[in-house]
């Protein structure tokens, strides 16, 4: 069987890890290479760095951050937010970065898609949506780090980005996230069975449990943790563990 | 000691600042470059890679490199191709039409499986932690790049397409993906690819690179 990956996802506003609610209602947690390292020695699969407040600003200031994180992590790095452009992503790749996710200037251009695929390949263009729920089968895409509708089916959305030349779906939760009341299973679960890349679940993981059933239930290929993490209520071990111990495959891990 | 020296092939695209970190982490000082003349006088030599093999292969001809990376295999330099750097050590690849190799190594590049063995669609890309396992009983890790490396331990895989060496015996390390043996490590006298990233494996690729650097 196929191993799921668990990834930490860090969500950054100016120099500091920050966790919200929603995606709002943002809290500081600290410094997010220290939160980094600390993970990549406990056995992180993966790590996800999110400017949420670059859309806002229209750019990324995540470069010298990745650029650190590199110097002792040698894990993969996505980086997203507020990359618009193929000069966006030079950058940040050139920084350590080894795929883009990109959300809010994907809808607005959904050309940039194909154009990051075909520059760096599919397996670097992660099409980042943020989902929130409208009736029981059915979900809107949201921009600007939650905060914009689009007028966008979720479903219809992820069919285009990977006919477009997504390889990989970060999919988020915004009614879940920061809740850890569980991921949208259901939501994880109509992406999986419509396209055939990778989607990481990403929003509300409360318990290791959680984990199980989005992989059970949703179909997920990999999930992004982040206040269980930040907060230390459960250590990377422990959830890797619980998840070999449900028979998923993860990666066997040793602590260095 | 001297610090051993590694030239990074830097032709284009690419994470290129991690395969550096990682080369430092092991001790080396890295030089990354496009020069034939600092190539062919390299110590050792990778290959990086990402992206589509004729858009490689197109990028390393007009930069004069093919030749400069075959002479480097007359010259016994230690060459270490990545992922796709892996790829393009081979005869030729089926990516968009059959586009020539390198030719180190002979054998083919051909599409990751979609079916697996018990015929379930598989997602393409291959992207996650994979087991590395020797290819046959024969295949030995002892001398070779894996040499510190046990069976059983992942790699960070991320490809579409998957080597396949003619000869058995250039084969050293596979993984499974959907039942399917992937060429995960190959090699042929100084020569080595490997499709993981050993740059983006934790201590199980610094292991690799370590070893490449003191070889």
């Amino acid at each position: 069987m196929r191993n799921i990956r668990l990834i930490a996802r860090l969500d950054i506003k100016g120099p500091n890890l920050i966790k919200g609610i929603h995606l709002e209602g943002l809290r500081i947690i600290g410094l997010p290479n220290e939160h980094a390292l600390r993970y990549y020695q406990q056995g992180i699969d993966e790590l996800i760095y999110m400017d949420c407040v670059a859309s806002l600003y229209g750019r990324n200031h995540l470069g010298d951050i990745v650029k650190a994180a590199t110097k002792d992590i040698f894990v993969p790095i996505t980086v997203g937010g507020g990359i618009r452009s193929i000069d966006d992503a030079t950058d940040i790749l050139r920084a350590g970065a080894d795929k883009v996710a990109v959300n809010t200037a994907a809808v607005g251009n959904p050309q940039l898609i194909t154009d990051i695929a075909r520059r760096f390949g599919n397996q670097c263009m992660v099409l980042s949506i943020e989902a929130k729920q409208l009736s029981a089968d059915s979900w809107e895409v949201y921009t600007d780090n939650g905060r914009e509708r689009t007028g966008l089916d979720v479903l219809e959305w992820v069919k285009r980005g990977v006919e477009l030349g997504a390889g990989e779906i970060l999919l988020t939760s915004v009614d879940r996230e920061g809740t850890r009341k569980g991921f949208d299973d259901a939501l994880v679960k109509i992406v999986t069975a419509e396209v055939n890349v990778p989607v990481i679940a990403s929003g509300g993981m409360g318990k290791p449990e959680d984990l199980l059933s989005v992989v059970i239930k949703g179909g997920a290929d990999a999930v992004a943790m982040a206040d269980i993490l930040h907060y230390q209520r459960v250590g990377i071990r422990e959830i890797r563990s619980i998840a070999q111990n449900a028979c998923l495959g993860v990666r066997k891990y040793e602590q260095i | 000691m001297s610090k051993s020296e590694v030239v990074v092939i830097d032709y284009g695209v690419g994470n290129l600042l991690s395969v550096k970190r990682g080369l430092e982490h092991c001790g080396a000082t890295v030089c990354l470059t496009a020069d034939p003349q600092k190539i062919l006088d390299a110590k050792r030599v990778v290959l990086p890679g990402v992206g589509a093999f004729s858009n490689a292969m197109q990028t390393l001809e007009s930069l004069n490199l093919v030749t400069v990376i075959q002479e480097l295999a007359q010259r016994q330099t230690p060459l270490l191709g990545i992922c796709l750097g892996m790829q393009l050590l081979l005869d030729y690849s089926e990516e968009f039409g059959k586009t020539a190799g390198l030719g180190l190594i002979p054998g083919q590049v051909i599409p990751v499986p979609v079916r697996s063995l018990s015929d379930m669609v598989e997602k393409i890309p291959h992207i996650g932690w994979s087991e590395l396992y020797p290819s046959s009983s024969n295949s030995e890790w002892h001398n070779t790049l894996l040499h510190d490396n046990f069976p059983g331990e992942a790699a960070y895989f991320v490809h579409s397409f998957m080597a396949v060496p003619t000869e058995l015996c250039d084969r050293i390390a596979d993984c499974l993906y959907g039942g399917h043996k992937i060429s995960a490590t190959i090699s042929r006298g100084h020569i080595t690819g490997c499709q993981f990233h050993p740059e983006k494996s934790g201590e199980v690729g610094l292991k690799i690179l370590k070893r490449f650097c003191v070889d």
